[in-house]
């Protein structure tokens, strides 16, 4: 599993940080970003659910694994 | 609440955010606007419309070019300086100039600055309950909730924190006093500017290591900012955060002293309080925003005109059942909340991190200082008019 921040979209109300702090990041402005290549370690897939579901503007992807 | 406008009859047509009633519980109305209108209009202030779907508020909220945010508080007159900069830039203003107005504040209020900002905040919160040992009932809203954003954005600004009073009373007068005549609130305006000059003249002085000095340094384009947008973000750092900031405190306070079930499950579970804080910014959050029509257009099947006000209702926005599930009731362990009580698109509460932060510790302070604590007498609770709701009268009993 990916995350990955759409930077059109994210206005940096860092809800995800609140939510993955160990998967995402932010810059100097408060915008969000995923950590590294955005891969989701398995003990970290339900705040990456979490994060995403709780992202005011939609701005979070989560791309599953092929099953 | 100030009540100088006639009563309202009919909300669809004739609402009033100022109405008593609105005051008091907007939420009926609100529900039964989304159902029945869902855009509402009145001919107050010279036209404003209310948007009650989660959908519509989000839609203006995203349009910045059919609607400007030129000015974002809804009065009988209309603002004097005009967009892009607007009056309190960079809330007041709009794409591009918005956008470099708006990265000069960010860092400020970025995460990692707040969490600087937090020992200070808990020890002020510690150091107010402290003053209150003793008491069987306290005002939550007055002896506590409103004296905490007051004290850190006194620190930030680096203004006197003895000139807390001066600076309730400003935010009063530009954000609650909305249904006053034009002249009386230019007036206001005036008094604001006065104090606001005299603190810029004391750091062009002697300057220092907090936010008007960095603004008063600062460039856009390789150009220093023009006196007006420098005076008009000092203006908006210090109203912005006070009233909002002490409405979420409150509101937050007076729901855990009525539903004893939520206040026991924070007692004993203090690590859900971040969960339970999204909630109640969800339930009650605080804050309306406004626009303004920039062209005749139609919105919704509304015909919106040019120079009409739009009251933007986050707070309504938040209890849109096609948006949430069991939108009216607090649910203090909901896990997928998307709400919008810091708005939406460009202009999100540019606040919002530390405004969270001052919230999470007051409350933590608060509970751990009273585990329990009740509400003696619901009918002695006053609550703000106006584009900011929150408890103004909260008396707790405490012990």
């Amino acid at each position: 599993m990916r995350v990955a921040v759409d930077s059109e979209k994210c206005q940096g109300h860092n809800r995800c940080y609140a939510l993955a702090p160990a998967l995402f990041e932010f810059d100097e402005y408060g915008y969000a970003s995923a950590v590294g290549d955005g891969t989701v370690p398995a003990d970290q897939e339900a705040n990456a659910r979490l994060a995403v579901a709780n992202c005011p503007e939609y701005a979070i992807r989560l791309e599953e694994d092929p099953s | 609440m100030s009540g100088n406008h006639p009563p309202v009859t009919d909300w669809a047509t004739d609402f009033d955010h100022t109405d008593p009633v609105w005051a008091g519980d907007p939420y009926p109305i609100w529900d039964e606007l989304r159902e029945t209108c869902p855009v509402a209009h009145s001919d107050r202030y010279g036209g404003v419309w209310l948007p009650t779907r989660h959908e519509d508020v989000s839609a203006i909220a995203y349009d910045t070019d059919n609607f400007t945010s030129q000015s974002v508080v809804v009065t009988e007159g209309r603002p004097g300086i005009p967009a892009p900069q607007g009056i309190a830039p960079p809330i007041s203003s709009d794409p591009p100039f918005h956008h470099e107005a708006r990265r000069l504040l960010l860092p400020a209020f970025s995460p990692a600055a707040v969490d600087k900002l937090e020992p200070f905040t808990r020890d002020y919160c510690e150091s107010l309950l402290d003053d209150l040992e003793g008491r069987d009932v306290v005002d939550a809203a007055t002896d506590y909730a409103q004296h905490i954003p007051v004290r850190v954005i006194a620190q930030m600004l680096g203004f006197p924190p003895e000139d807390a009073d001066q600076f309730r009373v400003f935010v009063h007068n530009t954000l609650e006093s909305v249904d006053l005549p034009v002249e009386k609130r230019m007036e206001n305006f005036l008094a604001l500017n006065a104090y606001l000059n005299e603190q810029v003249a004391d750091h062009i002085e002697n300057p220092r290591d907090d936010l008007t000095s960095y603004l008063l340094q600062a460039q856009m384009d390789g150009e220093p900012l023009n006196t007006a947008h420098v005076q008009g973000s000092i203006a908006l750092l210090l109203l912005a955060g006070i009233d909002t900031t002490w409405s979420a405190i409150g509101a937050s306070l007076w729901h855990l002293a009525r539903t004893p079930a939520d206040r026991e499950r924070l007692v004993a579970e203090p690590e859900l309080l971040p969960v339970a804080m999204e909630e109640l910014l969800r339930a009650y959050a605080p804050v309306t925003m406004a626009r303004l029509v920039k062209e005749d257009h139609e919105f919704q099947g509304c015909p919106m005109k040019a120079g009409e006000w739009v009251l933007l209702s986050f707070p309504a926005a938040n209890r849109d059942p096609e948006a949430f599930e069991r939108a009216d009731e607090v649910v203090i362990d909901r896990e997928v909340n998307r709400h919008a009580a810091f708005g939406l698109g460009i202009h999100r509460c540019a606040g919002s991190n530390l405004a969270r932060m001052e919230l999470r510790v007051a409350l933590e302070a608060w509970l751990d200082r009273y585990p329990e604590f009740s509400l003696p007498d619901a009918d002695a609770v006053r609550w703000s008019g106006g584009q900011v709701r929150g408890p103004r009268v909260l008396p707790l009993r405490v012990a």
